[in-house]
């Protein structure tokens, strides 16, 4: 699930130098922020929605279980048929052996973070499948050979002119970079997919417990597509993906178009109850949902951290989150990226030693909690990893420094600290020796200035701040 | 106290009127100064205004000494038991006070989150609930503690406000500064583009994520420069720093400084409005 190659520093280091990438991650995600500043912050309701959405979600964690209990029952009920799937490999290899019984070579797919997750096409491609992702961003993703870098934007990262050069080396054609021609030609190349394709699969933005349906917010159409025109529909549920009824559907259909796209509804908003009925035209003729818990149900028993599974992937956090403006979705190394990928990676991946940086990559500034609709307390949740790596594998060096420090800046020894600062500055050989001997000053100094160092500390000219008040009476 | 020649000036605004009022009756709020480590070791200059402000309001602020860090360098990287023992120490050294002021919204958010940092059962988070409800930011604690809006002074600048994240978002100082600032004779407040945009300081994420950092920080120094302010002000010597240490590498000549150096300035400085 993490890239393989460096850490996040290395990655973002890397990143913020380019700049094209930049401009179209901050062009992007500034559009979205002004779309649901537009649409939230002056309206009251605002907080209104808010609450009944972070309820409805309180209500789908406390009762997970039992809710993945109903839903099973009453989907299968409907005639579809659902399965669990424990982690990655057995979640690819259910979906892989329902494809097989239906003797299905071609798969179009809608956009699913899940299956990124457990890497699903490349377990269908590794087993001599064609996969064909039909949402436009997952498309060129595709095409690149890349990773989604953002949960709803996965090709934000790309500019037309990237766009236009992958469609050529597609298709053959010659093509225009202007977006909405690149866009008819995807349209057009993608239908001959759809009318081909033996089996479609999808995720799921919420299942019903109640009435045993998943429902999907899109935009392009194509989810409708691949629901209903191949004979074989799979859908993919993140276990934790789920509420109660209809009526908790609509609070979260309320909140997710808002948070996500500053839409009040999406384009297309489909609930699924079971596969085509004898009376129907439309519809696939097998329903298949998988649960992927793939490291939730260990999130879950986790009191600290079980509150992240409220989240419904809206990505508000990304497009606030101004460490993510600046380095973009691959920084992050895993499928989620932004603050929400920097708690959910770490937890979803205790065993990978190096998903526990990314809850460093975090200037705590809180905007990420701010944003969320359903009420993750992120930053905080962020704390509270980096406690869990201290307390797992102490940095000891950095604690001990963290008590020297302490101790010095409660004492009038404390006068040494703007000293040592002018030394800093001073451009002698004593200064480099420093820089050398505490990194920190040398990694300050990359970009900017030290501060000019006071002559006396405030503690040192606390006693003329009393006589000066002495002397006025 | 000593009176001044404007005390007696027939020229009082109606809006200053409980500045004044404060001044020929000192409120009676045994106030401690929460000095900060970077205004104490690196801008000694915010706490000498700090105190001469609230001194010209009537109050008579301690400086206990035995007060240090408020323990947040250790909490954000996760050393739950250094912050524990920094924030013990600040509650015996803050015991018997009635407001703590400090001039950082990110350190009055830290104080005032105490009760997290030693959970929810322990002995101590009463107490550090106690501390948390009469910490104040400068500002804060000028505006509501001592319903203050307006303070006296000319600042004929154009001034841009950084709106520091833990103090908005953490410690809930939104308006305090800006109504303060507003105030001012000769000053124009401009806003600031994407405001909302941490600058990328974040403690020890600066020199964790030096590159990161510093992108977060020019991006925020070049909407500074599109304001075309002569100042920028904010209320966290950590952003404050960090972005004087940007724009003084690019020479860029904007001003920074601290709120309170600026309402400091504004009420003692030679300036004409």
């Amino acid at each position: 699930m993490l890239s393989p190659e460096g850490n996040f520093a290395e990655r973002s280091s890397g990143a913020v130098t380019d700049d094209k990438l930049r401009k179209a991650v901050r062009k992007t995600v500034d559009r979205l922020r002004d779309l649901r500043r537009a649409d939230e912050l002056p309206d009251p309701k605002t907080l209104e929605r808010r609450a009944k959405a972070q309820a409805v979600r309180e209500h789908s964690v406390a009762e997970l279980p039992q809710l993945l209990a109903q839903f099973t029952e009453n989907c299968e009920r409907r005639g579809g048929h659902v399965h669990r799937a424990t982690d990655a490999h057995e979640a690819c290899s259910i979906a892989l052996s329902i494809l097989r019984s239906h003797g299905a070579q071609r798969v179009v797919k809608s956009k699913s973070m899940v299956t990124e997750e457990i890497g699903l096409n490349e377990a269908l491609e590794h087993a001599g499948l064609e996969v064909t992702e039909t949402d436009l961003g997952e498309w060129i993703i595709q095409l690149a050979g890349e990773k989604p870098s953002h949960i709803i934007l996965p090709a934000i990262h790309k500019t037309r002119h990237d766009v236009q050069a992958l469609f050529e080396a597609e298709s053959g054609m010659t093509l225009s970079s202007d977006t909405a021609r690149l866009c008819a030609h995807a349209r057009v190349r993608l239908r001959e997919k759809f009318l081909q394709a033996d089996a479609g699969v999808s995720g799921v933005n919420f299942a019903v417990a109640a009435t045993g349906s998943i429902a999907l917010f899109t935009n392009e159409g194509n989810g409708r597509l691949v629901t209903t025109l191949p004979r074989v529909h799979i859908a993919f549920l993140g276990m934790e993906r789920i509420v109660l009824d209809l009526d908790s559907l609509a609070a979260m259909a309320e909140v997710l178009p808002r948070s996500a796209t500053g839409q009040k509804l999406t384009s297309y908003f489909s609930i699924i109850t079971g596969p085509r009925r004898a009376d129907e035209v439309d519809g696939p003729d097998h329903l298949h949902v998988i649960v992927v818990d793939n490291g939730r149900s260990a999130v879950w028993k986790d009191p600290e951290f079980r509150d992240v599974l409220r989240c419904i992937r809206c990505a508000a956090c990304l497009n606030v989150c101004p460490v993510y403006a600046q380095v973009g979705g691959h920084s992050y190394g895993g499928t989620y990226p932004g603050p929400i990928g920097a708690v959910l990676t770490p937890l979803l991946r205790p065993e990978e030693r190096s998903a526990n940086e990314l809850a460093e990559a975090s200037t705590l500034c809180a905007a990420c909690t701010e944003a969320c609709p359903v009420g993750i307390p992120l930053h905080e949740m962020l704390v509270r990893l980096r406690a869990r790596e201290q307390k797992e594998h102490p940095r000891r060096l950095e604690r001990l420094a963290l008590r020297v420090a302490f101790r010095l800046l409660r004492s009038p020894r404390a006068a040494v600290i703007p000293r040592v600062l002018r030394l800093a500055a001073s451009g002698t050989g004593t200064a480099l020796l420093l820089k050398k001997l505490v990194p920190p000053l040398e990694r300050w100094q990359r970009a900017r200035s030290l501060p000019p160092a006071p002559a006396r500390t405030f503690r040192a000219l606390w006693q003329e701040l009393e006589m000066e008040e002495h002397h006025a009476h | 106290m000593r009176l001044t020649a404007a005390d007696h000036s027939p020229a009082r605004s109606p809006q200053l009127h409980r500045y004044w009022s404060l001044r020929h009756n000192p409120p009676r709020v045994h106030t401690a100064l929460f000095i900060t480590c970077l205004a104490d070791q690196l801008r000694p200059s915010i706490g000498v205004a700090t105190v001469r402000i609230l001194r010209r309001l009537g109050l008579k602020p301690e400086f206990p000494a035995a007060q240090g860090c408020c323990g947040q360098p250790a909490w954000n990287l996760g050393h739950v038991n250094e912050a524990k023992v920094e924030a013990q120490r600040m509650l015996n050294v803050f015991r018997d006070y009635d407001a703590v002021v400090t001039p950082s919204g990110s350190c009055a958010a830290m104080v005032q989150h105490y009760s997290t940092v030693f959970g929810k059962d322990d002995a101590l988070t009463q107490e550090a609930h106690i501390l948390a409800a009469k910490t104040y930011e400068l500002s804060a604690f000028i505006v509501n503690r001592l319903g203050v809006k307006n303070l006296p002074g000319c600042f004929p600048h154009r001034v841009t406000w950084h709106a520091s994240c833990h103090g908005t978002r953490l410690a809930d100082v939104r308006s305090e500064p800006l109504q303060l600032l507003s105030g001012l004779e000769g000053l124009e407040l401009v806003p600031l583009p994407r405001a909302e945009d941490c600058c990328g300081f974040g403690g020890a994420f600066c020199v964790k994520f030096p590159e990161v950092s510093a992108a977060m920080g020019r991006e925020k120094c070049s909407h500074v420069s599109s304001t075309r302010a002569n100042v920028l002000a904010g209320n966290d010597a950590g952003c404050l720093l960090h972005l004087q240490g940007l724009l003084s590498r690019d020479g860029t000549p904007t001003r920074v400084l601290h709120l309170a150096e600026l309402l400091e300035e504004a009420a003692t400085g030679r300036a004409a409005c």
